[in-house]
């Protein structure tokens, strides 16, 4: 049981998190995702990994889509964009990896302003169908302009280099990614204590009204897909850096429901949603290849059923979370928690 | 002096005509009030001063400079705040964002910023925060509220959070639209009282639309009457209560007794 706990500043009342106990939680996080890579064997850490790129993009989406109400199908071709952006430096220019993980941000942010003047016209299933053509576009792009992307041969990158070392293995790779993601994680909640978050909110819920309180639409609108985009951008460099080669096909529209899967599976308009869903929606298929082994004696051709129903789980689950549960895990959890703070009081 | 002029504005949708060339002025420091039956065009002549109808004809100035041609989130920064008929607040936010919101046009924190919470955009959040509590809360009386998401408050405190949201914006001219509409007696008191010091010590000017004639009377320098989307009548509220076509828009007959008693003093009439 917790009682409330008095703030003596504003300040203090406005900070990331609000309690002792948030900060000790905090710290145990970090505690645990240092010591991870020393427990974890290499399929683990990949995972890991994994699950650390796609907590990056489902945060930018969940920004564009959970926060701010514009429904976007665009983000795995966004990962493309950054990805590729990360393939073409390192084939053609010898700067460092930051740098290159940086312009593939920056690079996606244009390309997503762009994808996003729709937002300015239409909203709603018509704009998801618009980006939806903006992933289109991107896959043409990255199928015909050959002498950047080397058409369907694909491209390879080689493993990023910090310092002298090089991280070209999951369990070194974890050290890149992982303080990335929370740094991307805290800058996202960040957003949503100030003016620029709550007008994104405004945006979604009713953006007449919003109008009225001087909160500009379009601006506010490409503002925000023009931050998921960098976001995706992000994501999409590691992605490059972490499997060593991409091609148009690393990057297909299911890929962009995956991340709208992960939003609503964990939570729309959430911090805690990105990362319950990524999470979430990563380790799902692998609990079903697991499933997969343990039936292959007994099914004849298990492995060949993996695919269609990974995606038909993808589909029960988002369809599931919204009709059962619309606020999804990170709601779930919140109710976890309430009941242990009343604990044993009442229930 | 007048701050907001409307001169001559015609606004048509399709065949009706919900306004049709009203000119009205709010002098600065004073409470002016719409007055009219319903479907008169009131929230249209509201909706066309922020800027959400473009009028076919006609002009809005503020402070004497032509905003007809100025969208919605610009008059705001120029002073223009307001409120719904039908509350408009962001019903899954705290009462605390929803005010915090308010102050929007009167912050500068861009996205980077934000995202790293350092120097300007945290000195602005709790810069903010401390004049909403300060200000506002104190004013009007909703401390105890801050933490609570609007869709769980009574009707009578939603309106009051909206009135909130809109001082935080330190608008030069308010305008409500029914701010007492649907309000039990005491708390429609409250609200007059509210909105007289919002004109005498906030100095900020107010132009609202309100059926509660005694409400009017009582807190109102100056009254419009529409009537089909035209304005009949004009002045103080003592003239106007007395203006004929004024008693027959609202009566539709000449039962001058009846309608005299409603005009005056009737505050549960809506
Ligand atoms: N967006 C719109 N589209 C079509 N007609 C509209 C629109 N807005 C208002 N009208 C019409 O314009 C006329 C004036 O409406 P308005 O809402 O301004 O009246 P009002 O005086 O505010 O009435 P009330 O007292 O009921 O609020 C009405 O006939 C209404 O049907
Ligand atoms: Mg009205």
């Amino acid at each position: 049981m917790r009682i409330g706990s008095p703030k003596e500043t504003y300040a203090a009342d406005e900070s990331l998190f609000r309690t002792r106990t948030q900060w000790v939680w905090f710290g145990i996080l970090l505690l645990s995702l240092a010591l991870y890579p020393f427990v974890a064997n290499l399929y683990w850490l990949f995972l890991a990994c994994l699950i650390c790129i796609n907590i990056i993009s489902a945060t930018g989406l969940n920004i564009l889509t959970g926060y701010t109400g514009q429904v976007s199908l665009g983000q795995a071709a966004f990962m493309g964009v950054g990805a590729y952006t990360v393939a073409w430096l390192d084939n053609n220019a010898t700067t460092p990896f930051i740098l290159n993980l940086l312009a593939a941000g920056v690079m996606t942010t244009l390309v997503g302003l762009v994808a996003g003047l729709p937002s300015l016209r239409v909203k709603g299933l018509y704009l998801a169908i618009a980006t939806i053509a903006a992933s289109f576009i991107l896959q043409f792009v990255f199928i015909n302009w050959e002498s950047v992307t080397r058409g369907t041969r694909g491209i390879n990158i080689q493993p990023p280099q910090l310092f002298g070392m090089e991280f070209d293995n999951p369990d070194t790779f974890y050290w890149l990614v992982v303080p990335v993601t929370v740094l991307m994680v805290i800058l996202a909640a960040n957003l949503f204590r100030t003016r620029v978050g709550r007008a994104f909110i405004a945006v979604r819920d009713r953006d007449i009204s919003a109008s009225v309180l001087g909160i500009n639409l379009p601006l506010y609108k490409l503002m925000s897909f023009a931050i998921a985009s960098f976001y995706a951008g992000i994501a999409g460099g590691f992605y490059a850096y972490f499997f060593g080669s991409i091609n148009p096909e690393s990057f297909p529209l299911l890929m962009s429901i995956f991340f709208l899967a992960a939003i609503i599976v964990g939570g729309l308009g959430t911090i805690l949603g990105s990362i319950l869903g990524a999470v979430f929606m990563t380790l799902t298929p692998e609990l079903l290849r697991y499933g997969v082994d343990v039936l292959e004696p007994f099914v004849q051709d298990a492995s060949a059923l993996l695919s269609p129903v990974r995606t038909l789980v993808f589909g029960l689950l988002i369809v599931g979370f919204l009709l059962f549960e619309p606020h999804g895990l990170a709601e779930i959890w919140r109710r976890v928690r309430r009941f242990f703070h009343l604990w044993p009081f009442r229930n | 002096m007048n701050i907001l002029n409307v001169d001559g504005v015609s606004l048509a949708f399709g065949g009706v005509h919900a306004l049709r060339d009203v000119s009205l002025s709010v002098a600065e420091g004073t409470i002016t009030a719409v007055i009219g039956p319903n479907g008169a065009g009131k929230t249209s002549l509201f909706n066309a001063i922020s800027g959400f109808y473009r009028p076919q004809a006609g002009r809005v100035y503020l402070e004497g400079s032509d905003i007809s041609r100025t969208g919605p989130p610009r008059r705001a920064a120029l002073g223009l705040g307001r409120t719904f008929q039908n509350i408009a607040l962001f019903r899954g936010m705290t009462v605390m964002d929803n005010v915090k919101l308010g102050a929007h046009v009167r912050t500068r924190t861009g996205p980077l910023a934000a995202m790293f919470y350092l120097g300007r955009a945290r000195r602005e959040e709790v810069r903010i925060r401390s004049e909403i509590e300060r200000e506002v809360f104190d004013f009007l009386e909703i401390d105890h509220i801050r933490r609570s998401p609007v869709a769980a408050l009574p009707y009578g405190l939603q309106k009051r959070v909206e009135l909130a949201r809109a001082l935080a914006m330190r608008p030069k001219v308010l305008m409500l639209d029914e701010p007492v509409a649907g309000m039990n007696r005491e708390e429609k008191e409250d609200m007059a009282r509210f909105i007289l010091d919002v004109k005498e010590q906030w100095g900020v000017t107010v132009l609202m639309v309100e059926h509660d004639m005694g409400m009017v009377m009582d807190i109102c320098d100056q009254v419009y009457v529409l009537n089909f989307g035209q304005r009949i009548a004009g002045g103080p509220p003592a003239e106007v209560q007395q203006n004929p076509d004024v008693i027959e828009a609202y009566l539709g007959a000449d039962d001058m007794t009846t309608l005299r008693e409603r005009l005056r003093g009737d505050r549960g009439a809506a």
